[in-house]
């Protein structure tokens, strides 16, 4: 990725809430809006249900709740992006996509230390915007089920 | 041809091919150990293998050429550009011989004494001077003469010219490669003809291939609903031409079942001259054709089935005769495709199953009980030989019963979506049948709803679909908690999936109709009970994603032509499932399962003492949850104690432990019984063990079901039912009671069921009036009292139950009292002149019954 570190990385921005999050661009396959989602009995309380997109089955993360953001007041649409891992696909749902921000790896500062344990955990850091602050999240870790070390 | 020739044909032109390029580079670097090494490695596979197919002329060649090249190897002799032109010379000669054989399918005759001679001398040299080699290099000279003398007087008449164009290419003199080239022209040779293709290529193409059929179907879904016929035609083209090409590259993968026999005539006739027998093998649709993956799989456990037949199914040739059968047995081994899948019959025409030896044998390991035994049909009973630790061989022989028995058969089959099923009449012959699916890629599923859900159930598991509703014969019935129907013979336990997956589903307890997909899997058949049945359809089995990996309900999942994904259940989870249920039923029920041989061999038993030094034990699964209270924290209220648990106020039995603690923490265990919560006081938690029950009766104290050993210890377990009731008993009794106490007569010569049976009624609000015989019982009918209910044992000495209830049904003050039948193990299933039967130990069973009864005589008031 000589591209993003000659001019800084870009990240995709996404909302939970107010809350606004970034994604690293380059994990990104696509943005895309769910449907048809299937329940699956019986998985984590945090994936939303299967779907397809184009021909390959797409996994749901419910990043609200993953993140542990309470439920909003009604329900309205969400968003996803799709990431790859391991060869699976995933969708991380969110309430809405918005543009692509870049900045220097020096732009991000770590998260603050009386971040909540388990955003901090996920979290690659904060970048300070003028909005606001967008809270860089770290898609491995979101998506790390509690599996077995891989020993 | 020969699937062996072929593929070494394929392999040694390939080795060839390498080999040349090799020689080049070592003429080039006589020092590259590398090279050599894989030049030697290379030619004495090739040696090898013909030595192996009994091909003499190319293996004395190959010989004579790797002698030389071990030579090289050693540093004997020195690689010079002498020595390399005559191991150019004998790759000429071993792909000459090649060729002759793909054309004849066999080696030509052929003179190769003069190279293989000079070849030897070489070998010999020794290092010797220069001028030695150069000498044999002079003598190759006229080596283009010798091969075109061994080619020209062509013994074999058939074949006209024994060069391919491949040994052309590389340099054979421009008049054979001529004649070579030009009657073959038109047809490349074998070599050519078959490619290696990386099996993720072909999967990556059945993949996309995949993709096209479901977005076909999509394609077809959208256009049958509408009238507008525009797209209809070139629609039509379409699906035909990815029908075409889904078969053309299945077909890349599909190899004839044959390749998976191509062993076992040799095996067979070992097995006959080892044991002393007869046997002819006939083998039928050996060309039927099944993906390549599949084929790997059943190869193993076909050949396991066939030893099975040629050394338990076949009978020594004296036998056969003693019982009229010709001295020769026959296994006959038959495929051939069936609705999408392939079927392989395995008959023999032996003793067949011998019916007893796998009762005994099946008792013996407690795999079932006597009482179960005696209720199953022949072939169930046959079906046991795909359990565990059931081999039928008496002696442990040289050839099968190593203890990789049909279990294993079994279950490899049913890794690959298979399903095995056997007939037998003992003295006739076995014969096994074995289904299996002709791709794993693509299967034929059920889909099915359940609530507002869709899910996919393999069709090769599905043996059939009963409907249920309230009204007809066919209807739902509940043991205890158990929901079975009634299948013809027998009695099938059911499933609920909504239960199964945790979701809420119409098919719940006021459901008039339910759908009933009977299933059998993991060797067990059970009835999956789903809302909706949609239809049947080609389904792309894509693996699930591994966050969904550990859910074992789940094998997959595929998208629909609707293009939505639905989940594809595995019914071997879903058994598991059914089990898993049964063993987390309450406690009685529980400690029932495990007398009468329950399917789980192994119970987990949580020990604790109460009252006494001696451990005690209670069903884990019957234990909602342990809690150490502060035992002044229990009261005592109306000579009963109570704790605040949770919101509300719990009693706590002291029956067990004697007397509460005065202070301290107070171990209780918790139980539910449906809305009621009883908290049971012990005086201390001691372990929690996965312990096997065989225990005896114990018929002396009421709230123990039995005693057994436990970690070596004599163990009383806990009837935790007993004491629970005890409560629930007195709660009904405080109750005020507005009307009339419906009464039950219970007639049992056994005194233990009486004072078993009695408290239980009184508990659940009945008077009983009891009877020790029935001929007490029609003596209270002369008396001229009169019973809402009566519940008899059948088994009586004297008058027995059946005989009583036929008595009671011809009188004319007590006919219309309902008569429930309580039986035992042997009594069998059919009610006959009873009115419902239920198990003995099935005490909500009975409780459900006669308030069903009760009940409906309410109504009808």
């Amino acid at each position: 990725m000589s591209r993003s570190s000659a001019v800084g990385n870009e990240y995709v921005t996404v909302m939970i809430g107010s809350q606004m999050f970034g994604i690293a661009i380059d994990v990104v396959n696509e943005i895309f809006k769910p449907e048809r989602l299937t329940r699956v009995p019986l998985s984590h309380p945090d994936i939303a249900g299967v779907l397809n997109l184009r021909g390959r089955i797409v996994t749901m993360i419910d990043c609200r709740r993953r993140l542990g953001i309470a439920a909003p007041q009604e329900t309205h649409d969400y968003m996803a992006v799709g990431v790859e891992r391991d060869g699976d696909h995933y969708g991380l749902l969110f309430d809405g996509a918005g543009e692509v921000l870049r900045f220097t790896q020096e732009q991000i500062e770590a998260p603050p230390v009386n971040l909540d344990p388990h955003w901090k955990n996920v979290s690659k850091g904060v970048f300070r915007m003028e909005s606001g602050l967008l809270v860089l999240l770290d898609v491995n870790i979101l998506l790390d089920f509690g599996r077995k070390a891989a020993a | 041809m020969d699937e062996l020739l072929r593929d070494f044909l394929t392999e040694s032109g390939e080795s060839l091919t390498v080999i040349d390029a090799e020689m080049v580079k070592l003429e080039v670097d006589p020092n590259n150990r590398d090279v050599l090494q894989k030049i030697f490695r290379l030619v004495h596979t090739i040696k090898g293998t013909c030595g192996f197919i009994g091909l003499p002329r190319l293996e004395k060649v190959a010989h004579a050429a790797e002698n030389v090249l071990g030579k090289f190897r050693d540093g004997v002799i020195p690689v010079s550009p002498g020595s390399v032109t005559l191991i150019f010379e004998s790759l000429d000669r071993i792909k000459e011989i090649l060729s002759g054989i793909e054309q004849a399918e066999t080696e030509l005759q052929g003179d190769d004494s003069e190279l293989i001679e000079r070849l030897g001398v070489l070998a010999a040299s020794d290092g010797e001077s220069a001028e030695s080699i150069e000498a044999i290099l002079f003598q190759s000279a006229p080596a283009v003469d010798l091969q075109q003398e061994a080619l020209s007087p062509e013994p074999s008449p058939s074949v006209d010219v024994p060069v391919s164009p491949s040994s052309a290419a590389t340099g054979t003199p421009a008049s054979a490669a001529q004649a070579a080239a030009a009657p073959k022209a038109g047809e490349a040779s074998l070599a050519n003809q078959s490619i290696r293709v990386n099996v993720d290529v072909i999967e990556q193409l059945i993949v996309m291939v995949s993709e096209l059929v479901l977005t076909r179907n999509q394609l077809l879904e959208m256009v049958r609903h509408t009238n507008d016929s525009e797209f209809k035609v070139p629609l039509q083209r379409l699906s035909n031409v990815t029908a075409e090409l889904q078969e053309s590259v299945m077909k890349t993968r599909m190899q004839p079942i044959g390749n998976a026999w191509a062993k076992l005539p040799r095996i067979v006739r070992d097995l006959g001259t080892e044991l002393g027998k007869k046997i002819e093998l006939q083998m039928h649709g050996a060309e039927t054709e099944l993906d390549r993956q599949v084929l790997e799989l059943i190869k193993d456990p076909l050949t396991h089935m066939v030893r099975n037949s040629a050394d338990h199914g076949l009978e020594t040739p004296g036998d056969r005769k003693a019982a009229g059968k010709p001295e020769q047995g026959t296994i006959n081994l038959r495929a051939f495709h069936e609705g999408g899948h392939i079927l392989v019959e395995i008959a023999d025409d032996g003793r067949g199953l011998p019916l007893e030896k796998i009762k005994a044998k099946a008792l013996a390991n407690g795999i079932v009980t006597e009482g179960e035994l005696a209720r199953m049909s022949e072939a169930q009973v046959q079906r046991f030989i795909f359990h565990a630790g059931l081999s039928t061989a008496q002696k442990v022989t040289n050839v099968s019963g190593r203890g990789v028995g049909m279990d294993v058969v079994r279950s490899n089959i049913e890794l690959i979506g298979g399903s095995i099923d056997l007939k037998s009449r003992e003295g006739h012959g076995t014969t096994f049948t074995i289904k299996i699916p002709l791709t794993m890629a693509i299967i034929s599923a059920l889909i099915v709803g359940v609530s507002d859900m869709r899910f996919a159930i393999p069709q090769i598991c599905v043996r059939e679909l009963v409907r249920a509703s309230a009204g007809s014969d066919t209807k739902i019935e509940r043991i205890n908690r158990t929901s079975v129907l009634r299948l013809r013979d027998r009695l099938l336990p059911l499933v609920r999936l909504s239960e199964v997956l945790g979701v809420s589903g119409a098919e719940g307890e006021g459901a008039q109709e339910a759908y009933i997909v009977v299933a059998q899997a993991a060797g067990q058949t059970f009835g999956i009970v789903v809302d909706t049945v949609f239809d049947t359809g080609e389904i792309v089995v894509k693996p699930v994603c591994s966050v969904l990996k550990d859910i074992p309900v789940f094998s997959g999942n595929t998208i629909l032509g609707d293009g939505s994904v639905i989940m594809i259940l595995d019914p071997n989870g879903v058994a598991a499932a059914v089990s898993g249920e049964v063993a987390t039923r309450s406690a009685s029920e529980e400690a029932l399962g495990a007398l009468v041989g329950g399917s789980e061999p192994k119970q987990s038993l949580l020990l604790f003492r109460a009252g006494s030094a001696e451990p005690k034990a209670v069903l884990l699964g019957a234990v909602t949850r342990l809690e150490m209270v502060d035992a002044q924290k229990i009261e005592r209220s109306d000579g009963r104690h109570v704790l605040q648990y949770r919101g509300t106020l719990m009693p706590v039995v002291t029956s067990l432990a004697g007397s509460l603690r005065d202070e301290g923490p107070q171990p209780i265990l918790v139980f539910s019984e449906g809305e009621h919560t009883v908290g049971v006081a012990v005086d201390e938690i001691l372990d929690i063990v996965d312990a096997t029950l065989k225990f005896e009766l114990s018929a002396a104290g009421s709230g123990i079901i039995g005693t057994s050993v436990i970690q070596g210890r004599a163990t009383e377990v806990v009837d935790i039912a007993y004491h629970v009731s005890e409560v629930f008993r007195s709660w009904f009794t405080a109750r005020p009671v507005n009307r009339v106490r419906p009464n039950v007569l219970l007639v049992d010569d056994s005194p233990f069921f009486r004072t078993m049976i009695a408290p239980l009624l009184m508990a659940a609000g009945y008077d009983v009036t009891e009877a020790g015989n029935a001929e007490l019982a029609l003596k209270l009918m002369g008396e001229g009292k009169s019973f809402d209910v009566i519940v008899s044992d059948i088994g009586m000495p004297g008058m027995d139950g059946r005989q009583f209830a036929a008595a009671v049904k011809r009188d004319p003050g007590w006919r219309a009292t309902p008569v429930v039948g309580l039986a035992a193990d042997s009594d069998g299933s059919d009610p006959g002149v009873f009115d419902a039967l239920t198990q003995k130990f099935d005490r909500e069973g009975l409780i459900q019954t006669i308030n069903g009864f009760v009940h409906s005589q309410e109504r009808a008031a």
